[in-house]
């Protein structure tokens, strides 16, 4: 459920009424962020990455955790195929 | 695109399934059977078709589809009272565009605008009110649906027109609530299920802490999942992997956009505008304690249910639609009676078959390789 | 109510009327009198003359001698333009009545010669968006080697159509010895499209305002008669060409494995989509296989000459990006799957009804 899209903040459109315009693979829609404010001043939130769901900013995309998961991604990748090794010189 | 592509990288593909194989084995050749993970959330049904997971994976994991679908456990009398105030003289209807085929029991919206009804699909609700802005003399509804991740993109709608006057705008409000429904398919007695993969975008917005009593009490692991192709794959490792040492926990596998606590901004504007119905219907699970909400009495100016003498007639779902079946994970969608000849994606009969997030739909659209019409097909997914 | 003078009863020796002075049509402009007649000279006929209207009468005359040199077929089509908006980015429904036919002609391995032209005007339209329509045309007829000999005009009361409706018919002539079907295509053989995917259907849904994406997308929009002449001088092999309009590049492939009985295997990495139309369908939940285009084809060549077939269309302006995105296979008859980038497989059927944005 809920399609939700990465797309980065390029500008604010309307302060008042808290809308940025977001970028996603080079299209542009004018998108609510009220939802990830976090009580900072509007203007800096141009450039953040955040998940688009109908028209509003529903988190901002954490770039830590996002490297962490594609670290995990590889070291599993990397244990797999020691493991495998293991394996087939175990059988030789 | 940053945040999409790196997560298809089909190099991370061979080790992992490869690490799911071992793992599996392992957890199957223990309990002597397979194993059925759910996923619950509907887009990620579709991803796995989409990207043709399922084939890849052991044929001793059975996915189950689960019922994270608004569009497909809408109510048929739901639908009968949007084509009502569709038809309503003066009325603007908007709504997403995947609850547009949705039948009801005479029409589904796309007949009742082709019939002169004026409904036009938007791709957010701010699109529905800024209808309202420029047409002050027409009453413009927005058909509110979705789990809680749409729920605060409807209720900051409502703030907005609240706070700019707008008074010809409302609501209809349908949305439901993913925990309830979590609650309710582990109580049916029937359920046969090993583990979950949690819904990535509800979770953004409700956060990890009210999934905890599916571990405590429930004794299941749950994934929270991220919607690209390997976050589908790297939470399936986590579910065995938690299955092969014994335990049950809630684990995050989508950090970069499922914060622990939820987004509190979201629950913020959620509780001003909406509270909990007594229960709600759904189509193919029936009635659920709690799991919809409607909107409080304060913005009842806002509310269509309100405005509007909906018919609001409870419609029993077709006799021969299997829909709960699949959705409790007892059937596949292709040992369902009706699959494929009297309900397809053209003429639904059953839930499933309505949205292409519906098990069955997707199952008809992007599945089975052998055959579509051959009797029991034994599925990998 | 009265043809367009274009075609009938015109005398090249009779000068143009008045032009039209009044900002928007009406229904006098179809009442058959004066009125009618200041519109069609002043839009129509002042951009659509050539030669061949000269000699014209109640209909257009062609002489067969004219049509045999081009080969021993005559290829006969009729198309109808609605669309909304009429003017979107990279074209406007002028521009997409002359592609349409040309191109309807261009596949079936005919030489485009002679187009009609009939448009059902609903009154209250803007002169000047049918004279922008009418220039449109003439310039794609000019610059696809066509000429427009017939036509006619309505106008229509406000609400019984949308603006503006175009019908086109063309007449073209097939080489000699040419036999392209939709039933040729047998194990081994390769799919090829001339270049990126699913940019008028985007461009079309973004014009349309109310889903308010804001991209730099045009529409494909383009005669391709040209690129199919390349196409056939280099590989007279080839088996099968249609242009992949509405219902897009998997509708087209599953006709071919439909007609032919085969399978068939596309291979997601090999087709070739703009980033753009990607980020837009992910917004919307639309699937790009499925979007329409304007100025595409999928053809059908023999394994051993696709890759001729490849660079003669890339050797092509409006082939640049052509590619070979499949084969044919032994795969279940009818069935089109797609290998996909993850490495899994995907059914990729027929569109059920309109592709609708999926959002929740």
């Amino acid at each position: 459920m809920c399609l939700g899209i990465p797309g980065q903040i390029v500008a604010i459109t309307d302060a008042q009424r808290k809308l940025a315009s977001v970028d996603v693979g080079g299209v542009k829609r004018e998108i609510n962020i009220a939802c990830v404010l976090a009580e900072r001043p509007i203007e800096a939130c141009i450039g953040d990455w955040v998940l688009v769901h109908v028209g509003f900013a529903m988190s901002r995309i954490n770039a830590e955790e996002a490297a962490k998961t594609l670290k995990l991604l590889i070291e599993l990748g990397e244990a797999q195929q020691e493991f495998m090794a293991m394996r087939q010189s175990g059988r030789a | 695109m940053k945040y999409v592509d790196e997560f298809r990288e089909p190099e991370r593909v061979g080790a992992l399934l490869e690490a799911i194989a071992a793992l599996t084995g392992k957890v199957v050749a223990e309990r002597g059977r397979p194993l059925h993970i759910m996923e619950v959330c509907g887009g990620h049904t579709h991803a796995i078709f989409k990207y043709g997971i399922a084939k890849m994976l052991p044929a001793e994991i059975e996915l189950v589809h689960g019922p994270g679908c608004p569009v497909c456990v809408l109510p048929i009398g739901q639908v009968d009272d949007c084509v009502a105030i569709a038809e309503t003289p003066g009325v603007i209807f908007t709504t997403f565009g995947d609850a547009m085929r949705v039948p009801g029991s005479k029409k589904s919206l796309l007949q009742a605008k082709a019939e002169g009804a004026d409904i036009r699909m938007v791709y957010s609700p701010l699109d529905a009110l800024a209808l309202a802005r420029a047409n002050p003399e027409r009453e413009v509804v927005f058909f509110g649906l979705g789990f809680e991740t749409t729920m605060p993109a409807t209720a900051f709608t409502i703030l907005q027109a609240e706070a700019e006057q707008i008074r010809n705008f409302s609501l209809f409000c349908n949305h439901i609530t993913i925990i309830p429904t979590m609650q309710a398919l582990l109580e049916s007695p029937d359920l046969n299920l090993d583990g979950f993969i949690g819904p990535g975008h509800v979770s953004m917005i409700i956060g990890m802490r009210p999934y905890q009593f599916i571990a405590e009490k429930y004794r299941l692991p749950l994934v929270v999942a991220g919607f690209e192709p390997l976050d589908i794959l790297h939470s399936l490792w986590m579910v065995v992997k938690q299955l092969a040492e014994g335990r049950a926990e809630i684990e995050n596998q989508y950090g970069r956009v499922v914060p622990v606590d939820g987004n509190v901004a979201a629950l913020d504007a959620i509780g001003r505008v909406f509270e909990l119905r007594e229960f709600f219907e759904w189509r193919g699970l029936g009635s659920i304690d709690h799991s919809g909400v409607r909107m409080r009495k304060a913005y009842a100016h806002f509310d269509a249910e309100r405005k509007f003498a909906v018919p609001s007639q409870r419609v029993a779902d077709p006799q021969s639609c299997q829909c709960g079946d699949v959705l409790k994970g007892l059937i596949k969608p292709r040992q369902c009676k009706v699959f494929g000849t009297t309900c397809t994606p053209e003429m639904p009969l059953g839930a499933l078959m309505v949205s292409s997030e519906g098990a069955c739909a997707a199952y008809y659209q992007y599945g089975d390789f052998e055959s579509r019409n051959g009797n029991l097909v034994v599925d990998a997914a | 109510m009265t043809k367009l003078e274009t075609a009938k009863g015109m005398r090249p020796q009779r000068k143009l009327r008045d032009g039209v002075h009044v900002p928007k049509v009406t229904l006098a402009h179809g009442g058959g009198g004066k009125a009618m007649r200041d519109l069609i000279d002043d839009v129509f006929v002042s951009v659509f003359d050539n030669p061949m209207l000269a000699p014209l009468e109640d209909q257009a005359r062609i002489r067969l001698a004219d049509l045999a040199r081009h080969g021993d077929r005559l290829a006969f089509t009729s198309d109808s333009f609605v669309v909304d908006p009429i003017e979107f980015p990279g074209g406007d429904i002028g521009k997409l009545a002359i592609c349409g036919t040309v191109n309807d002609l261009a596949v079936g391995g005919a030489k485009p010669l002679y187009l009609s032209c009939s448009v059902i005007i609903e009154e209250g339209v803007e002169v000047d968006l049918l004279r922008r329509v009418a220039r449109s045309m003439a310039a794609t007829a000019a610059s696809a080697g066509i000429a427009i000999v017939t036509g006619d005009t309505k106008v229509v009361g406000h609400g019984s159509c949308d603006k503006l409706f175009i019908n086109t018919a063309g007449i073209g002539v097939i080489r000699d010895g040419l036999d392209l079907g939709a039933h040729r295509a047998e194990v081994g053989d390769a799919i090829l499209v001339n270049g990126l995917l699913g940019d008028h259907g985007a461009a079309i849904l973004g014009a349309r305002g109310d889903l308010c994406l804001e991209s730099t997308i045009e529409s494909d929009c383009a005669p391709l008669n040209g690129l199919i002449d390349a196409l056939l001088d280099a590989c007279p092999e080839v088996k099968f060409i249609r242009d992949a309009t509405r219902g897009g590049l998997a509708t087209v492939v599953n006709e071919i494995a439909e007609a032919s009985g085969v399978g068939i295997e596309l291979d997601e990495r090999a087709t070739p989509f703009r980033e753009e139309v990607k980020g837009f369908c992910e917004i919307l939940g639309l699937d790009p296989l499925y979007l329409a285009n304007e100025g595409k084809i999928v053809a059908v060549v023999p394994a051993a000459a696709a890759e001729r077939a490849r660079a003669a269309m890339a050797s092509h302006p409006l082939g640049r990006d052509a590619a070979i995105i499949g084969y044919v296979t032994q795969g279940i008859a009818g069935r089109v799957v797609m290998q996909t980038h993850f490495g899994g497989k995907r059914i990729v059927d027929m569109l059920v009804g309109e592709q609708l944005p999926r959002i929740c």
